[in-house]
């Protein structure tokens, strides 16, 4: 008890005195190096996106979706009234893959799958969430 | 909400378009019936037509075109042409060409063409123009002057630099949201040739001029856009009645700019959204146009079509064809002085929000 009220009388103490340590800010280069990560899977999904899937009739998500419109990732979860139920974005990526792409759905947390979530989301940057709109 | 449209309606309606009931003769009553100067002719585009490997294609885009073919077949009155507005294949392979003009084979009415970038860039036309002739032409009908152009030209120096392979080109091209895409344009050329054959049709003439992309400015980023589409439209100004027809967009479009009317059709392979749901960047979608609802993706047919066109005093009433949709009627309203949605223009009626 002691211990913990003399260790809360310090961090006061420290509060008071020093402005700059009042917060464990995020230094430039930890925010650079998270953001580079970010980005690069952002381009990576932009890929995956223009055809960098493997399957076999070559239509790619672009093709209906230029610069990832039309997908409103604000708006999951909702609930999809052709699926029956509330589904994620995940699971809408998955049927676009497995019927106009005739592909193999990914596992929701494939790399690729993150990837194209990355840049949907990113073409999307600004928009307020709007979770269950139609 | 969508209003399914199903084959059986649409053979239905068909039937009553047959006993001249509906929507077509409507519209004549309205304009003037009986004017022998009036006809129809189909119009197909965007099939994007997309090899696989060997006798494999995309079965969905296949689909819409072998659809709109028996359907403009089952047209009565029936059309006096088909226009194709361009992008019969996806990359311009011979064998997609080829596939596609095999299904458009099926047609019981002569078919004129327009070139879409996705039928050019990986041999620049050289194909395409071997089985279907000239890439701009013009011919009369009726009383009403038909031009055709390639409006999906773009800078020299870029479709003439040093590329490994022809594919890599048309693959640049055929990414509609390509940040180093290159403009459309009809060029200096095919400009001149323009003038020239306009200079020997009187001004009362009705012009009504096919491009592939519009001939006017609205989203630079996916090429709704033609890059001189001013000058175009400057050598079409001095037509009492001028009519622009085009492709590419995916989607309906109408707009009016001073004697010009312009028009969009639907492609019989996948729609596309309107450019403003591009959150990133500023469009300008004209404000005349009531858009089409939201695709349902669930029906692989929802916002495809294809669409007749009448033609009566001059002007076009485009009637859009859509299987999984409300079918629309944009048509040419005389007393407004532009194109005009039949059922949603006056109505406040809106489609589905776009966002």
């Amino acid at each position: 008890m002691n211990k913990t009220l003399s260790t809360i009388s310090v961090l006061a103490m420290t509060l008071s005195f020093s402005h700059t340590s009042q917060a464990d800010n995020f230094t430039e280069a930890d925010l650079k190096h998270w953001n580079d990560e970010f980005m690069s899977v952002v381009d990576h999904g932009e890929a995956v996106f223009h055809g960098g899937l493997k399957n076999e009739n070559t239509v790619s998500c672009d093709q209906c979706h230029p610069n990832a419109t039309n997908i409103h990732p604000e708006t999951y979860p909702k609930f999809q009234q052709q699926l029956g139920k509330v589904a994620v974005l995940g699971e809408m990526i998955n049927w676009c893959i497995m019927n106009p792409l005739e592909g193999e759905p990914l596992a929701l947390d494939d790399p690729d799958m993150t990837a194209i979530q990355s840049y949907i989301h990113y073409e999307r940057r600004g928009v307020k969430l709007a979770p269950g709109k139609h | 909400m969508n209003k399914p449209f199903s084959r059986r309606d649409f053979l239905k309606r068909t039937a009553v378009v047959a006993a001249g009931a509906l929507p077509l003769t409507n519209i004549e009553i309205a304009f003037g019936k009986n004017n022998p100067k009036n006809f129809n002719f189909a119009y197909i585009s965007d099939s994007h037509i997309t090899q696989i490997k060997g006798n494999k294609f995309v079965r969905n885009w296949d689909r819409g075109l072998i659809r709109a073919v028996a359907e403009t077949n089952l047209l009565d009155p029936k059309p006096d042409f088909v226009f194709y507005g361009g992008d019969i294949a996806q990359l311009g392979k011979p064998a997609e060409i080829d596939h596609g003009l095999e299904i458009l084979s099926g047609l019981n009415a002569k078919t004129h063409y327009v070139m879409g970038e996705h039928d050019y860039y990986v041999d620049l036309g050289d194909y395409w123009q071997k089985q279907l002739g000239a890439d701009h032409y013009s011919f009369d009908h009726k009383g009403v002057h038909f031009v055709v152009l390639n409006s999906i030209l773009t800078y020299e120096k870029w479709m003439h630099q040093k590329w490994d392979k022809g594919m890599d080109r048309m693959k640049q091209m055929a990414r509609l949201d390509n940040p180093h895409g290159q403009p459309f344009m009809v060029g200096e050329a095919q400009r001149k040739w323009l003038q020239d054959d306009l200079s020997k049709i009187s001004k009362d003439t009705p012009l009504v001029v096919f491009s592939h992309s519009p001939l006017q400015k609205i989203y630079k980023g996916w090429n709704f856009w033609t890059d001189d589409a001013e000058q175009v439209q400057a050598l079409l100004k001095p037509f009492d009645k001028a009519t622009v027809i085009y492709g590419h967009v995916h989607q309906i479009q109408y707009n009016q700019i001073g004697n010009i009317s312009f028009n969009s059709a639907m492609a019989t392979a996948w729609p596309w959204p309107y450019p403003k749901s591009y959150v990133q960047k500023d469009s300008y979608m004209p404000k005349l146009t009531v858009e089409m609802n939201r695709a349902d993706p669930f029906f692989e047919r929802d916002a495809t079509g294809w669409q007749f066109i009448n033609m009566h005093t001059g002007n076009v009433d485009l009637n859009y064809v859509l299987p999984d949709n409300t079918n629309r009627i944009v048509a040419f309203d005389s007393k407004a002085g532009h194109p005009a949605d039949k059922d949603f223009q006056y109505k406040q009626t809106v489609a589905q929000d776009h966002y």
